[in-house]
């Protein structure tokens, strides 16, 4: 007598907190921040108790989805909504980045020529344009970040990841636990691995290139694209790392592991941002 | 056998929490809906004691009431209370009310996660009410927030910006909620062309949002770092440039525009084939239309910056870019001229207001179309005419499609009929009151008066007196439409399942006030 097809089964979970508690979590990072910009006192206290209820928020509330997974309350229309949320997010944040992007494009191929060409000789003569560079009013001298370096040792660690991923899932659904395991394991690693050498690289920048957040339209975009596409890593690899303890307490099966999937799509995702950085931001100088 | 895991699930819920408990932890997409309609109305007076203000100020030539910089912070708040706390979360609560019922799902897709999207509002709203009571006082820029000005401005800039990542997430999440809902709940049978025309249009609203509001989050991010930071993406001495905000500004800007009136067509698309008790006249192209529009609103962005400085290709593409818009748009104002064409129509409220719709709403598409030939517009830029423009797609558009919303599905909310010549009387208090107040603005426009200043020439004292008696006369005039919902929601005759003989769609099938829980049982649509 079962229903599968109908909506009956569609899981509509009873009332929660978590919402109200997310809300207030961020009340007091909104007022948390704008106080700590402007160095008002309260600031970091207000956004410190905001991050955590927030922290507190996501266990709790990510902590109920899996158990109500693991119960079994998810018919497969639920698991179709899932991927669909999923997608949609993932879309949302190529277009947050394609801001960047289209900022860092838009100065190279426009305003910077634009601020060297005959008409602004006037203001600045010795200007010459070309990239990278701080732009024709900052003159503390600086050196580009090349990509052979550590950032092509990154591209490496990020596509290995990307492998160790998929070979894990692959060990998911031949429910191969071990070489779940192993491969989850190695795919957090190496994005933390990733996220500590760029930290490493930012101070580098700062201490021996004056490459600073203040250097100009190159500075900019250097670190606004490489800050929150490691951002992206950091939280990318604690989901990964989430989804192995929940390996290793024994949840998803072959047929039902849409949070290893989600996770390992985001991972994708971020990978596939560093390549358009490694290009267009370390490569293209 | 198989109601069991129906009453499991119906049980859960059944005992929902009492009093404010209920409405902080709810799951259920009625009352998550029925917040964001409320949180939307005080957001509307909010706004409207702002454009109050501000027309109070300019009632006369000279400086009597506001100082000029708060004159300023007004114009601005105005815009961002208006466009992110008023019509947006409108629609949102009908996207919450209303699509669940046509297209016959249990509720939303994420329930816990539509709640969230509703309650950030709150600390969004905070901190850009808030932000007036800072030294340097609210976003004083205009709601366009362009550097260099928005860059130089105190914490209040600060505060706005937090709150529009605030409101950002919240929308994004909404609209993959609206999304998912749509694609993977619809009842058996319900195919995406057979789907009320509402749904349709929030379908493809949801997409532009998804697509436009994480362009916004770095937009003024980047606007952020530039504040505190000492980032150079605004600043040409660094070798950014002020322009490009107004580039990734509008990128986002321009579907904006169609976020937040496609939803107003597809509210239009259900009133006027149910009182003119004819099915809605080329259904199909009407979806076509919709996404056409879309797909232009991406295209378009550069039209708001023609005098910005820009080359004549550019120029050219853009003007003939947005021009294209007024095609499928003159698709879907034919279309509802056919469907009523020898319809056997009568004129209740929600039609009233859907017919007002369909005239004000014209007049401010063809001085749209006026606006995007680049020579006129680098005439009329930053006038009245601009504001008088979009002021006629925003409220006469946008609003009045709220208005007839509410009064057409009123009676299923509620299980009350609202005060028929009540409505009525605020329809023709607000049709008459609102054109007062904006038509003039095309001939201030037009003489050459320019936006966002407090004093003004004396040649348009005239015309500005006018103006702000039509401000007041629309702005009280919808203490009535508070008090006409209010006694609506408190009693009057009871409302039958289907008020509406010409009415189609699913939610009519359900008794009114609409269950708790909508469709338990999926209905089966042929």
């Amino acid at each position: 007598m079962s229903q599968e097809a109908g909506h009956g089964h569609y899981y509509v979970p009873a009332p929660s907190t978590w919402p109200m508690v997310g809300a207030i979590a961020l009340f007091f990072m909104g007022f948390g921040a704008a106080f700590s910009v402007n160095r008002l006192p309260l600031g970091y206290g207000l956004l410190a108790i905001g991050f955590a209820i927030l922290v507190y928020m996501l266990f709790g509330w990510f902590g109920a989805v899996a158990r109500e997974s693991e119960s079994g309350k998810f018919s497969a229309q639920v698991d179709k909504s899932f991927r669909w949320g999923m997608s949609w997010f993932i879309f949302s944040e190529v277009m947050f980045f394609a801001a960047f992007f289209g900022a860092l494009y838009y100065m190279r191929v426009h305003t910077v020529p634009e601020l060297a060409d005959l008409e602004h000789k006037i203001l600045w003569p010795d200007f010459t344009g070309g990239w990278p560079t701080a732009g024709p009013w900052i003159t503390e001298k600086f050196m580009p970040m090349g990509p052979w370096g550590l950032p092509a040792i990154n591209t490496l660690i990020l596509l290995t990841s990307g492998v160790t991923v998929t070979w894990a899932h692959w060990a998911l659904k031949l429910n191969k636990r071990g070489q779940l395991k192993l491969g989850l394991f190695l795919t957090f690693f190496l994005g933390f691995l990733f996220v500590g050498l760029q930290a490493y690289e930012y101070g580098h920048a700062y201490s021996d290139l004056n490459l600073k957040m203040t250097t100009g339209a190159y500075g900019a975009t250097f670190y606004m694209l490489t800050g929150f596409h490691g951002f992206h890593v950091t939280l990318g690899s604690i989901m990964l790392f989430v989804i192995w303890c929940r390996v290793m307490a024994g949840h998803f099966t072959p047929e039902n592991h849409f949070g290893f999937e989600g996770v390992a799509w985001y991972w994708h995702f971020v990978d596939v941002v560093w390549l358009g950085l490694f290009i267009f931001v370390y490569w293209l100088i | 056998m198989a109601a069991v895991h129906d009453h499991d699930i119906a049980h859960a819920h059944d005992h929902h929490p009492t009093g404010m408990m209920r409405w902080l932890t709810t799951t259920n997409h009625k009352d998550i809906g029925s917040m964001y309609l409320w949180f939307s109305f005080v957001m509307f007076l909010t706004g409207g004691v702002m454009a109050l203000t501000i027309r109070a100020e300019l009632f006369m030539p000279g400086i009597q009431i506001v100082n000029p910089e708060f004159f300023n912070q007004l114009t601005t708040m105005h815009g961002l209370v208006m466009v992110f706390g008023a019509i947006m979360p409108a629609f949102v609560g009908f996207a919450n009310w209303q699509i669940p019922m046509m297209i016959g799902a249990p509720d939303m897709a994420f329930a816990r996660m539509n709640n969230w999207s509703f309650w950030l509002l709150i600390p969004a709203a905070l901190l850009l009410i808030a932000s007036f009571f800072v030294p340097g006082g609210a976003a004083a820029g205009g709601w366009t927030i362009y550097p260099p000005l928005s860059v130089q401005m105190g914490m209040g800039m600060d505060m706005a910006i937090f709150a529009l990542h605030i409101m950002g997430a919240a929308s994004i999440m909404g609209s993959i909620n609206i999304i998912t809902t749509i694609l993977n709940m619809r009842a058996p049978g319900m195919t995406l062309m057979k789907m009320p025309l509402f749904v349709w249009t929030w379908l493809i609203t949801a997409y532009l949002l998804v697509m436009a509001m994480p362009v916004l989050a770095g937009a003024i991010t980047m606007l952020l770092t530039d504040r505190n930071f000492g980032t150079n993406f605004f600043n040409a001495a660094g070798g950014g440039d002020p322009v490009m905000f107004q580039h990734i500004f509008w990128f986002f800007g321009h579907p904006e525009v169609y976020i937040m009136i496609l939803p107003a067509f597809g509210i239009v698309s259900e009133i006027i084939p149910t009182f003119a008790r004819k099915p809605l006249f080329g259904y199909s192209s009407m979806v076509y239309a919709t996404a056409s529009i879309a797909i232009l609103s991406c295209i378009v962005w550069a039209h708001h910056m023609f005098s910005a400085g820009m080359p004549v290709t550019g120029q050219l593409f853009f003007m003939y870019a947005t021009m294209l818009i007024a095609i499928p748009t003159g698709v879907k104002v034919f279309n509802w001229t056919a469907t009523m064409w020898r319809g056997s129509m009568t004129f209740e409220t929600p039609m009233l207001f859907a017919i007002g719709f369909i005239f004000l709403f014209t007049i401010g598409g063809f001085s749209g179309v006026i606006c995007a030939i680049v020579p006129i517009d680098i005439q009329v830029q930053d006038t009245y005419y601009v504001i008088a423009h979009f002021h006629y797609v925003l409220v006469s558009g946008a609003l009045f499609s709220i208005f007839g919303g509410v009064y057409y599905w009123l009676p299923k909310w509620t299980g009350h009929m609202y005060d028929e010549t009540l409505g009525k009387t605020h329809f023709w208090l607000s049709m008459f009151f609102f054109n007062l107040a904006f038509f003039v603005q095309h001939f201030l426009g037009l003489a050459g008066m320019p936006r966002r200043v407090p004093d003004y020439a004396l040649q348009f004292a005239d015309f500005n007196m006018i103006s702000s008696i039509g401000a007041f006369g629309f702005g009280f005039s919808q203490l009535l439409f508070l008090y006409v919902v209010l006694k609506c929601i408190r009693g009057g005759e009871k409302a039958p399942a289907k008020p509406w003989e010409g009415a189609k769609t699913l939610e009519w099938t359900l008794p009114s006030p609409a269950p708790y829980h909508s469709f338990e049982t999926p209905p089966v649509v042929r």
